[in-house]
């Protein structure tokens, strides 16, 4: 029986199935590969594990014994540790301070005991990061810490609590080449103190680096496993990506009018360079990469959300310059952000106002808003995306994740764009309400709209998309025609492997 | 069970109670505290009495309107109390010099003015990007100072204030049988319901208020719509200014010194949210009524000025304790509503 072992562990949400019956071992010593697509159930099954979601069905167990989570703090208790992007961490305190955030060490003297110590606070910090060999001095500030050195303190945090088992989420993703080699050494010696090592990636060269086994996951389920000394890229791409569409994406081919949206040359100091690419009316342009190859930070360029970004858009072959969201909804050119809760919808207002906000001043008749009005355009555009709910006065909150989609997109749609950017526009959301947003966008190209359509989801992008864009590292790395393109080959460009 | 699609209705069946719950709750102790007072002081709901705390509370009202949308979008104004004394310093001087200038002139160089310092600090917070509540509190300084230093420390009294303004503020000049300040209360409501609740400019405040981020990724232009915002908060204090020292019949630097806090505290009353996003006119013009209405009962049932301040306080923190507990009760709806349909 291996150290943690999974069994026929299941997760639903409403009806979308996101893990069925994912089962696998982790010995001591050992890294493991937990690979597949964004969407494929990697970040369920982590957060099963660490004690975020209860799973449904299955079981998960510790040197033989059944244990449950009922919350995150139990997990950790138990030495299941993930490290990854977005671990909480405190940007105002010291390194040290980070490491030991709940249990200082205490003075035994004076106030009863209730005096930080903070001599052997910075020496025992100074203890744990010798051990990840992090130069770093424990009484910096964390924020002044690169990405690296947060990654390296939080390793340093999970090993002085003793864990069993690391789990890595994506733990490169920020990360400069010099960089990544230092986390390597660091997982190798994990490896060595005997650690079980669970490493989510979706990027081959790490896994070729450092993992002894794989497994793969698709649409929630293991499609794979194996020794990575016995297999190679080729055979994980197409566990990765080959699969069976379904009729969830329903193109309907549109007439292709002139190019309406140019983007030349847009480059950012620090997150993309050199991107161009031009969507055409009735067009939609799919937009693939991996999760921080910096698709959204250009779409947010364009959107004028980014004061450094340098670059040139033409709009139905006129140069435009665009400063702020504002000027780009003037000139007919709006974004729905991947974020929808924090940045798509204002939750807490009504379905009504949400829809109206960007349009008011067209639909505002004099100096007043007319009811009537605003409640015609809502009705429309929120019927056509047959978006489900009470009455119109209901707050946005108080909808499923695919309803809020649907508001997010009709108030869009009421601002009568030419071009439309979606961000991730069915992350999250389930198969029916996905197929409403996929025929929505068939019908935006219907009516001459241009579409961008960034997308991890290889299949959707594959299948909505007309041509595809793949970006790698702030790069566009390739083109493809979404008729002719193997999906192999599109994983490959954006993994940055050679098929 | 509702259809596969659409809507029962679209408009939401009793949304007023939903809307104003909490102000009809204050409304309703406000009836309660002027009920209470009645029992020990009859004379106290008398039509004159009421009457004089309507035309007490007018310019309070029109103060607690702006700034009622100014905290709406996460921001404050804490100069409003210090432009009115220098606007009221300022228009006031030139009243002493004029004494025939009429009011329909001098309102509106107040309004000008109030307008004008609004300005600086509309521009202190969307150019230089300093918080609301720094960039107020400089001005406040400031405003003040300056008012020391146009009027050399002087005061302008009853002998010397433009009779225009006296008269303006008086109780005793009426139109179809109200004070002017109670007709510019009506119309300071009316106006600011118009533009809080049915206009542009007030969803757009409100959004940005709720949730800054995806407001500006609808395109509102998040730094105009402050500029205004300030501009116009500004003028409602300048105009206030005008009416003030005419009321009082009075201009030195100590002109409601600390009236701001007032404006605050009725707002606080009101159920306007400090995090932004929330509040009414109802909410607001009530807010104000009850404060006006506490400081005028206590003495009548005989509470020392000294409780006065605390009680008021008290208030404060209540509404406060009542607002944030409603907003719990709320919640997440995560649980399957009726007609929230998930997929």
């Amino acid at each position: 029986m291996p150290y943690l072992q999974l069994q026929n562990l299941s997760k639903s949400f409403g009806p979308t199935k996101a893990v069925q019956g994912v089962g696998f071992g982790l010995e001591p010593g050992e890294v493991l590969a937990l690979i597949g697509e964004n969407g494929a159930g990697k970040s369920t099954v982590v957060k099963m594990l660490t004690g975020i979601y209860a799973p449904d069905e299955g079981t998960i167990s510790l040197s033989g014994e059944e244990v449950r989570f009922t919350n995150p703090q139990e997990a950790w208790r138990k030495g299941i540790t993930a490290i990854h992007q977005e671990t909480v961490m405190f940007d105002e305190l010291s390194v040290a301070e980070n490491l030991f955030v709940g249990r200082h060490p205490l003075r035994t003297r004076w106030f009863g005991g209730g005096l930080v110590d903070w001599k052997k606070l910075n020496a025992e910090a100074e203890r744990v990061l010798a051990q990840v060999d992090a130069k770093i001095d424990p009484q910096t500030p964390l924020k002044e810490l690169s990405v690296a050195q947060k990654h390296l303190v939080q390793i340093a945090r999970a090993l002085s609590q003793e864990a069993g088992v690391v789990i890595m989420d994506e733990p490169t993703a920020a990360l400069s080449k010099a960089e990544i080699e230092d986390l390597y050494r660091v997982v190798r010696r994990l490896k060595a103190e005997g650690k079980a090592v669970l490493l989510i990636t979706h990027k081959f060269d790490e896994v070729f680096a450092l993992a002894d086994r794989y497994v793969v996951l698709r649409d929630g389920q293991k499609v794979g496993e194996g020794l990575i000394a016995e297999t190679d890229s080729d055979r994980l791409i197409r566990l990765m990506a080959g699969r069976e569409v379904g009729d969830i994406f329903p193109k309907t081919p549109a007439e292709l009018g002139e190019t309406v949206l140019e983007v030349e040359g847009f480059s950012h100091p620090s997150e993309f360079e050199g991107v161009s690419f031009s969507v055409r009316r009735g067009e939609i342009l799919g937009f693939y990469g991996l999760v921080g190859a910096g698709r959204s930070e250009v779409m947010q360029a364009v959107f004028g959300l980014s004061p450094l970004a340098r670059g040139g858009v033409r709009l139905e072959g006129r140069p435009v310059a665009i400063r702020s969201p504002a000027d780009a909804v003037r000139y007919g050119l709006v974004y729905v952000p991947e974020d929808r809760q924090h940045s798509g919808a204002i939750l807490p207002m009504s379905i009504l106002h949400n829809i109206t906000l960007p349009t008011l001043g067209r639909i505002v008749g004099g100096w007043l808003l007319r009811r009537e009005r605003e409640e015609k355009v809502a009705m429309e555009y929120a019927g056509r995306l047959s978006l489900r709910a009470a009455h119109l006065d209901q707050s946005v909150s108080e909808l499923s994740g695919g309803n809020q989609q649907k508001v997010v997109i009709s108030k869009w749609l009421a601002s009568e764009p030419k071009v439309i950017i979606l961000d991730e526009p069915t992350k999250g959301i389930d198969v029916g309400a996905k197929a409403a947003v996929h025929g929505f966008m068939n019908e935006l190209v219907q009516k001459g709209l241009g579409v961008v359509l960034v997308s991890s989801e290889l299949p959707e992008v594959m299948h909505m998309a007309d041509r595809i864009v793949v970006m790698r590292e702030g790069r566009t790395v390739g083109e493809f025609d979404a008729k002719t393109a193997r999906a192999e080959e599109i994983v490959a460009k954006a993994a940055g492997v050679v098929a | 069970m509702r259809g596969a699609y659409g809507f029962r209705e679209p408009r939401a069946v009793n949304a007023f109670f939903k809307t104003y719950r909490r102000e009809s709750i204050l409304l309703g102790l406000l009836v309660l505290l002027a009920v209470f007072v009645a029992l020990r002081q009859p004379s106290f709901v008398s039509p004159k009495n009421l009457e004089f705390i309507w035309h007490d509370s007018a310019l309070l009202i029109a103060m607690a309107l702006a700034q009622m949308l100014v905290i709406m979008s996460r921001g404050i104004d804490l100069s409003v109390a210090a432009n009115l004394a220098l606007t009221g310093m300022l228009v006031g001087m030139l009243g002493q010099e004029f004494p025939g200038l009429p009011i329909w002139v001098l309102l509106p160089l107040g309004l000008l003015i109030g307008l004008l310092l609004g300005v600086v600090n509309a521009l202190l917070i969307t150019a230089l990007e300093i918080p609301p509540i720094v960039a107020t509190l400089g001005t406040m300084s400031i405003f003040r100072g300056v008012i020391y230093v146009v009027s050399g420390g002087e005061w302008i009294n009853s002998n010397e204030m433009s009779p225009a303004m006296q008269a303006f503020s008086s109780p005793n000049t009426r139109l179809l049988g109200l004070s002017m300040l109670e007709w510019v209360s009506i119309a300071a409501v009316v106006l600011f319901f118009l533009l809080v609740h049915h206009s542009r400019f007030g969803r757009e405040i409100r959004a940005l208020g709720v949730n800054p981020v995806a407001a500006q990724y609808m395109g509102i232009p998040e730094k105009r719509r402050l500029f205004s915002l300030y501009a116009l908060s500004g003028a409602v204090a300048g105009a206030v200014g005008v009416m003030w020292v005419g009321r009082y019949a009075l201009a030195n630097t100590e002109v409601a010194l600390g009236f701001e806090l007032q404006v605050i505290a009725a707002c606080v009353l009101g159920g306007v949210s400090i995090a932004g996003g929330t509040g009414t006119v109802f909410g607001a013009v009530v807010g104000a009524f009850f404060l006006v209405t506490l400081y005028n009962a206590l003495p009548v049932i005989g509470i020392s000025p000294f409780w006065q301040m605390g009680l008021v306080g008290v208030a404060i923190l209540l509404a406060a304790v009542f607002n944030q507990g409603a907003g719990r009760v709320a919640g997440k709806q995560i649980l399957r509503k009726e007609g929230a349909a998930g997929d």
